[in-house]
């Protein structure tokens, strides 16, 4: 097994200020991702949604600036980290995660272990 | 045996004697078999490659010794995995002297038990299909494709695509790094992913036979080399995925295609556009086979891209001559392409088709369409083509000015050659 990123980039400007309905059908669709990520024989390490990129502070050597690191059309706005046995399999899970405004990114963790 | 006599040995087709031109066949015909069924044994294909490269050097000093031995590939594969046992027993010893003891992980390239029996099954598939992964870039795939099954070299590759050979060897090192890093397994797609995969494998290998058919840069028209590594990589295709009638679809297209390569320069190495080929130069064996692949691929409930391409081919094949080729027919085939695959340069081609059956002014309301809609700026054959059915129409002044928009974006020789040629033709028309 190994580890993967997936990276959910989306445009913030649907989020910001969204209408209940859309909230809720957020919530939904990444509950039901949460099942998803075990009915493809994977497993959910870890994940996180992300304030907007209007939140975000960037330091880049010593200077401070308000802003996100990059600035893109779709920003990153949550992430899940993932175990699968190889990248079909993280892109089979990948392929479910919602991101209506936007799209994914899978990235493999770095193992680090010296192993 | 010095690196540089292995690399000689493996790489080199001289064959100055009987055994030296057996490695070269063997290096030729069997690298991929060879490599595909090593890296099971490494879990890498970058050790797999390396040990294949040392199996070829030895073979050549072991069957001075002993005799070339009935099945080369055979020969090769036990050789290779051999180095690679060897290489892996190294490093676990190595493992063991650490205080922690780490269980190597199970992994997608583990042997299965029927090759311990001895038993070798061929596993270019896998290999093929891993090349061909959509989470690499096409350039990767084509890259990987033609080291790893083809065994050419990186400087050969380069060669090929017209890229200094460190681009090259970084493209070929990036990609096999992120096989690794990724994980990109090492097997066949499961039924439900198998069309898409399939179309991407297919994808590629049709791409080096274009661009050996009709190198984009360079003086002669044709590379040989890449069109025959692409029909072989066809051929292998059909063998190992007998029932995929793509496969045998695209194999048809290429059979055809190369067909007519005899006739497609003149003495004098211009481009001969179809209408001028000399049909009689046509290889008519050849004609022959790709008729029934065609027949073969045809029989599907929904032919695809290549099967209908290579229908189209079969129906110039059987022409004796363009004007009498069935255009009615033909209109129809890129009708039904063009359903199941809508791009601008099937709807180009299409133009072609319609010139005949409906007349040039027709076709060129189409043609001058797609230009509008954009999608095919910077494609020289819109040009080209535009500038033929301009010419059939008696408006030489806009052709003239067509022939020069297609001469700038072409850097074949050959190609530019006929297009100056057309453009003098049209200027004398207008005298």
């Amino acid at each position: 097994m190994a580890q993967y990123l997936i990276l959910i980039y989306e445009n913030e400007s649907s989020y910001a200020e969204p209408a209940p309905e859309v909230w809720e059908q957020a919530m939904q669709a990444h509950g039901r991702f949460a099942e998803q990520i075990v009915e493809q024989g994977a497993k959910m390490l870890g994940g996180n949604a992300l304030q907007p990129t209007t939140t975000a502070t960037s330091i880049r050597g010593d200077v401070v600036t308000d802003g996100p690191f990059a600035e893109t059309k779709e920003a990153l706005g949550g992430y899940y980290l993932i175990e699968a046995a190889d990248l079909d399999q993280a892109l089979a899970v990948a392929r479910l995660c919602p991101a209506p405004y936007g799209g994914v990114e899978v990235r493999p963790v770095l193992d680090t272990s010296g192993g | 045996m010095s690196p540089t006599q292995e690399r000689g040995a493996a790489g080199q087709a001289d064959g100055s004697d009987e055994v030296g031109r057996a490695v070269a066949r063997a290096h030729r015909r069997e690298w991929g078999y060879v490599l595909a069924s090593t890296a099971r044994v490494t879990q890498d294909l970058g050790v797999a490659e390396e040990c294949v490269q040392e199996a070829y050097g030895v073979a050549l000093r072991a069957w001075r010794r002993d005799g070339i031995p009935a099945n080369p590939a055979a020969w090769l594969t036990t050789a290779a995995r051999r180095k690679a046992i060897d290489r892996l027993r190294r490093e676990q010893s190595l493992r063991a002297k650490l205080p922690l003891l780490l269980e190597p992980e199970a992994t997608p390239y583990a042997p299965v038990a029927a090759e311990e029996a001895g038993v070798l099954t061929d596993d270019r598939l896998r290999l093929v299909f891993t090349c061909c992964h959509p989470a690499l870039a096409r350039e990767a795939q084509v890259a990987l494709t033609l080291r790893l099954l083809c065994g050419l070299s990186t400087a050969e590759i380069a060669r090929s695509f017209l890229v200094p050979e460190p681009t090259m060897a970084a493209r070929l090192t990036r990609a096999k790094k992120k096989i690794a890093a990724a994980r990109i397994p090492y097997r066949v797609p499961g039924e439900t992913e198998l069309p898409e995969r399939l179309d991407a494998v297919l994808t590629v290998v049709h791409l080096l036979f274009t661009t050996g058919h009709a190198a984009p840069a360079g003086d002669t028209l044709v590379r040989a080399d890449l069109v025959e590594r692409a029909m072989e990589l066809g051929r292998v295709l059909v063998d190992l995925m007998p029932d995929e009638r793509e496969a045998r679809g695209l194999l048809a297209l290429m059979v055809l295609t190369d067909a007519r390569r005899p006739a497609r320069t003149g003495a004098d190495g211009r481009l001969l556009l179809l209408e001028e080929q000399d049909r009689s130069l046509w290889d008519r064996g050849a004609l022959d086979e790709g008729r029934r692949l065609v027949v073969e691929a045809v029989r599907s409930a929904r032919p695809g891209r290549f099967t209908l391409q290579a229908v189209v081919a079969a129906l110039h094949a059987d022409a004796p001559s363009y004007a009498t080729t069935d255009w009615p027919a033909l209109l129809r085939v890129y009708d039904a392409l063009l359903e199941v695959w809508p791009t601008p340069v099937v709807a180009l081609n299409r133009t072609v088709a319609l010139a005949m059956v409906a007349g040039p002014a027709v076709a060129l309301r189409e043609v001058e369409a797609l230009e509008a809609a954009g999608r095919l700026e910077g494609y020289r054959y819109l040009p080209a083509t535009k500038a033929d059915l301009l010419r059939r129409l008696g408006r030489y002044e806009e052709a003239r000015a067509a022939y020069h928009a297609a001469n700038r974006l072409s850097d074949n020789g050959a190609e530019r050659a006929f297009l100056a040629r057309r453009l003098a033709e049209v200027g004398r028309q207008q005298a």
